[in-house]
């Protein structure tokens, strides 16, 4: 043991020279590096936050959305306020003695020691008179920032808008600090983290009228800021715009998928506002006016919105039954007005004529026999198992889900199942005859119009899906995973092609709902949805894809109390496809009845 | 003599309370000084962290009595069942717990939050001294090797799960425990040498190098060969060229670009040395000492170009992450330069008390507890950290001092324990503030503000002192 009582002395040596190591650096530190030196005076030196410029927005095809543009906020900390010139300040800024008290002491309210924000966004003349007389106001700063600029002025649900940072993420974020800006909805919401890039710092010397002498130690404790990455979307800049054109004094929302990839090539909400006007000064009072304005337009109804789905519901329904072998492609059932009304249309023979004319007692009829499949005795127990298998197979299309497309806010909506009438009207206490308007697109179905023209890509790729996305590269690289993965809906080609058959005849054939989709030279195939609405006229419901084989675009139109599907939904649809695909448009008179239409005043108050 | 033994004030070790209250008081007055803001001057304004940290404090002097009055058989006789209740704390934590600076380490009470972590450092010490002076322990034993490895290791995977790097890291300071109860000493000087390298060279400072690589170059020699006059030669020339090594590096701009050639001439030289002195005296020892040196430099280049080279940056930002260079928004260079700047420009004496201006304006960051250091170097100069450095070298000495007077192997295992987390905390705890350690979250033991972490290093050394206290009494 003599030995291991040596080992203390080991033990004793590393520790003292461990600590030596320490002693010595310390003596490098505080008494050899004249570097560290600071002089007494505390404003000696200044660090300044090199704020890195907010990563750029483009669209799918290169096209500038977002940009910067440089603005200047005056900054204080109040406990370096010395001497204050006072009028001379607010002779520059032009306010009020009083303002100038209030704003510095919800400065001081912040922190005495930390830099806050105390009059934001000078202008440029307001600036230059201000470098003047800065010697004067000790205490205070100018901090370089940059502002958004939506140079397109379209796709504002999309885009989002740049906020101050609030109070909250402030205490749990620790990258921001006061007057800070960040994504406050939309993509510059979403993709904060790597739109905002990484701040940097700088450190000046400054002299004693508080100006900036020289870089401290030639930058050797600067730090430099890594600007935000760029974004591309997947938004195509000219069918946005036409979108949003064709839907100005419409209430509801466009959608258009690739459907080939799962980029959203197009998301119209409307009433929408141009972004612009939630950048700069005039923010605040700007979002106040758009918050309470009929239409409330900063609701994106793409998203956040969830309806019932109509009559496009009735494919949905359709591969159902043909993939459970509860109908053949070929079945018949009567047109019986006493149960569901309908309009008239010559005879249904088949999945596809019914859809065609989307003939409501057929599908009654068909929901009829997918919810009672006479597995149990009671009818109460077969209707709520028959629920039950039916709502497996819907979800399969993307409906109750909500999708991750790169905005925040998006809405799952509701497919109602046993549980959900169980709450409603007690277990065992409903069957067919409760639910039966599911069957056609009505009742408790809630369904987004990105849900919907997501069905709608699946129909156009025949049973599949990517996962729909608004970004497409980030820095120009492109993004890998959840978006790249096709995903498979359990139901099989064959009844697919039943249902878009169906499509290509609402479209392209007598006695079709659609007729106002139908276009000369490409092949569009569509589907009429008009919901019935309690607080009001009906919503005009329409999806579509084109062309017939290789799709290159779905697309669902809602447009809310607007009446008949086919009379307003699918002739914008058409306008879309067309757009999209062919750049022109062939039916001016059509563009000009849908441009000139104002479907927000009702009829009894023309 | 029989009052002496039955009287507990009279064998309490003195020396080591005062240390303790002298500690936790100037870290209660620089924790007022690092948060002191006018509108809260009163020192005792318990909403303010100054006026809580005295609250903690007297909760620790309660602690400490009741510690103190305590029978010590009763620490190692339940040494086993702490054990047992420290790792259930960190399981339980993995489910209840919160999670804080992305680490899941702590229990919520309210707005009181704790991190069990911080006395299970104490049952692992407790358990540890336990198995190593129980009876029929045994180095060569494979049983008592495995139960060691289990021991330790329990505790430390389950720590690395709640993502809390920075205290795992602490159970590489038992290392010394170990080396002291008999583990082979090669082992020790290559484990040691190698955690030590890893970290030291991962923060990229070169100048740095210089010193670790000559110091524990020398200290191998030390431990191979034993106090004679080659030795002796080695130590002094290796001192030496240290010495001349940082006046270059500090006074001529020849390699302030490329520190990595002062490393490479210096261990050059060395080599060479040893070498000649191995011709005239032909000693196995020196030629050892030779290639260890050479084998050490190799190691820290070759860290350092494959972590810049050979790595991925995603895989970088990784280590990164794990280092924890990564986790402030402004980049560690950031942190790190501004705590060494409100450290340098407290200059010889500081620029008195409450009146640091870099600490103060919140360009350090975790000011009251993870970066308190900045405060004592800005407003107490180089003497104010000479004096702070001083008593905590003198507290881990003092330790072992009294570890080594025992006659039980328990309290002297339990002691090596103590002073081991102690001098690992502060050692890792000043040298991130000066940027001789990477940024790793540990508090600087009796200054950090927190209740936690205070009650629980002042339980680690009290249970010390009351052991030590009953030396005469018991022979276990």
């Amino acid at each position: 043991m003599k030995i291991l009582d040596d080992r203390k002395y080991v033990v004793i040596g590393i520790i003292t020279v461990i600590f030596l190591i320490i002693w010595i650096k310390l003596f490098n530190l505080q008494i050899l590096d004249i570097s560290l030196k600071i002089s007494s005076d505390n404003n000696s030196q200044r660090k300044v936050i090199v704020y890195p410029s907010r990563g750029l927005i483009y669209d799918r095809n290169g096209v500038l959305l977002v940009s910067n543009e440089a603005a200047y906020d005056l900054m204080v900390i109040p406990r370096n306020i010395k001497d204050m010139d006072t009028l001379s300040l607010c002779q520059d800024l032009n306010i009020s003695t009083e303002e100038f008290n209030e704003k510095l002491f919800t400065c001081k309210e912040y922190s005495e020691y930390r830099p806050s924000l105390f009059y934001k966004q000078i202008t440029a003349v307001q600036n230059a008179g201000l470098q003047e007389h800065m010697y004067k106001y000790k205490g205070f700063f100018v901090q370089k920032r940059t502002l958004r600029r939506y140079k397109e002025g379209i796709a504002a649900h999309v885009l989002g808008d740049v906020g101050e940072v609030d109070l909250k993420t402030l205490e749990t974020d620790a990258y921001y600090s006061g007057g800070d800006y960040a994504g406050k909805s939309g993509v510059e919401k979403y993709y904060e983290d790597k739109l905002r890039g990484q701040k940097g710092v700088k450190v000046f010397l400054v002299d004693v009228y508080n100006n900036i002498q020289d870089s401290y130690m030639e930058g050797k404790y600067d730090v430099p800021a890594e600007p935000g990455k760029n974004i591309s979307l997947t938004l195509d800049t000219e069918l946005q715009r036409y979108g949003e054109q064709l839907m100005e004094n419409k209430i509801g929302s466009i959608v258009a998928i690739e459907p080939a990839s799962g980029e959203i090539l197009a998301m119209v909400s409307s009433p929408t506002y141009d972004p612009q006007l939630l950048v700069g000064r005039e923010r605040g009072h700007n979002y106040d006016s758009l918050l309470n304005a009929s239409g409330k337009p900063l609701i994106n109804r793409a998203v956040s919105s969830t309806y019932p789905p109509g009559s496009i519901f009735k494919l949905a329904i359709s591969l159902v039954a043909l993939q459970e072998r509860i109908i053949s492609s070929n079945a018949y059932f009567p047109c019986d007005h006493t149960i569901v009304g309908c309009h008239n249309h010559p005879l249904a023979n088949g999945v596809a004529r019914a859809i065609q004319y989307s003939c409501n007692p057929y599908f009654y009829f068909v929901f009829k026999k997918i919810i009672q499949r006479g597995l149990k005795e009671s009818v109460f127990r077969d209707s709520r198992m028959g629920l039950e298998l039916w709502k497996k197979k819907i979800l399969g299309l993307g409906f109750e889900k909500a999708f991750d497309i790169g905005i925040p806010g998006v809405n799952k909506g509701q497919i109602p199942g046993p549980d959900f009438y169980d709450r409603l009207y007690g277990k065992y206490r409903w069957a067919f005859s409760t639910i039966y308007s599911l069957g056609i697109g009505q009742g408790e179905l809630l369904i987004s119009a990105l849900q919907m023209a997501n069905f709608c890509a699946i129909i156009a790729n025949r049973g599949y899906y990517y996962n729909p996305h608004l970004v497409k590269k980030i820095d120009n690289v492109e993004i890998e995973g959840l978006n790249t993965q096709k995903i498979f809906t359990p139901f099989d080609k064959e009844h697919y092609n039943v249902v878009v058959d169906g499509m290509d005849m609402v479209v392209n054939e007598e006695f079709g709902t659609g007729y106002y989709a139908r276009l000369s030279d490409i092949r569009v195939c569509g589907k009429t949805g008009t919901a019935e609405n309690p607080h009001g006229d009906d919503h005009s419901i329409f999806v579509a894809f084109a062309p017939k084989d290789n799709p290159e675009i779905a697309i669902a139109v809602y447009i809310e109390n607007a009446g008949f599907g086919g009379v307003w939904a699918a002739p914008i649809a058409r306008l879309m496809i067309e757009k999209y695909i062919k750049d022109e448009i062939s039916d001016i008179a059509m563009e000009k009845r849908i441009l000139e239409a104002d479907l927000t005043i009702k009829d009894d108050e023309k | 003599m029989k009052n002496k033994r039955n009287n507990i004030l009279l064998n309490l070790d003195w020396i080591t309370i005062i240390i303790y209250f002298i500690l936790v008081f100037l870290g209660w007055i620089n924790i007022y000084s690092a948060v002191y803001d006018e509108s809260h001057a009163n020192i005792f304004d318990f909403s303010q962290r100054y006026g809580k940290q005295l609250v903690w404090i007297g909760l620790a002097i309660v602690i400490i009595c009741v510690v103190l009055i305590i029978d010590s058989k009763f620490f190692s006789t339940f040494s086993y069942p702490f054990y047992g209740i420290g790792i259930l704390l960190l399981i339980l934590v993995l489910f209840l717990g919160v999670e804080v600076n992305s680490s899941k380490s702590w229990f919520e009470i309210g707005t009181f939050r704790m991190q069990p972590v911080e006395f299970t450092k104490i049952t692992i010490c407790l358990a540890l001294a336990q198995l190593i002076s129980g009876i029929g322990f045994s180095w060569e034993k494979p049983k008592y090797v495995i139960l060691l490895i289990v021991l330790l290791g329990l505790p430390a995977g389950l720590i690395f799960i709640q993502n809390d790097t920075g205290s795992a890291l602490v159970f590489f300071a038992f290392v010394f425990v170990l080396f002291r109860e008999g583990f082979n000493k090669v082992l020790f000087i290559t484990s040691f040498a190698i955690i030590a390298l890893f970290i030291f060279a991962l923060v990229s400072n070169l100048e740095l190098l210089v010193i670790s690589v000559l110091v524990i170059s020398v200290i191998g020699f030390l431990l191979t060969n034993g106090n004679n006059m080659r030795s002796k030669i080695v130590l002094y020339s290796s001192l030496l060229y240290l010495f001349v090594s940082i006046v270059i590096y500090n006074y001529t701009d020849i390699f302030i670009n490329n520190p990595i050639d002062l490393v490479l001439i210096n261990v050059g030289i060395i080599s060479i040395q040893l070498i000649i002195m191995y011709i005239v005296k032909k000693e196995k020892a020196l030629i050892l000492f030779a290639s260890i040196i050479i084998g050490v430099s190799s190691f820290v280049f070759s860290v350092d170009y494959l972590f810049y080279n050979a790595l991925q940056p995603h895989q970088q930002n990784r280590i990164n992450e794990l280092l924890g260079k990564n986790s402030d928004p402004l980049g560690v260079g950031y942190n790190v330069n501004q705590s060494k700047i409100a450290i340098g420009s407290g200059g010889f004496s500081g620029k008195g008390f409450l009146n640091g201006t870099q600490t103060k304006y919140n360009f350090v960051p975790e000011q009251s507890t993870d970066f308190i250091f900045c405060t004592i170097g800005e407003e107490w100069g180089f003497i104010g950290t000479t004096v702070v450095l001083s008593l905590y070298l003198f507290l881990i000495l003092r330790i072992i001092f009294l570890a080594e007077r025992q006659r039980s192997s328990f309290t002297r295992v339990y002691g090596y324990g103590v002073a081991s987390i102690l001098f690992f905390h502060v050692a890792v705890n000043i040298g991130m503030t000066i940027g001789l350690a990477p940024v790793i979250g540990i508090p600087l033991p009796y200054f950090s503000y927190g209740g936690s972490s205070l009650w629980a290093f002042t339980l680690l050394l009290f249970i010390f002192i009351k052991l030590d206290s009953d030396r005469l009494q018991i022979f276990r």
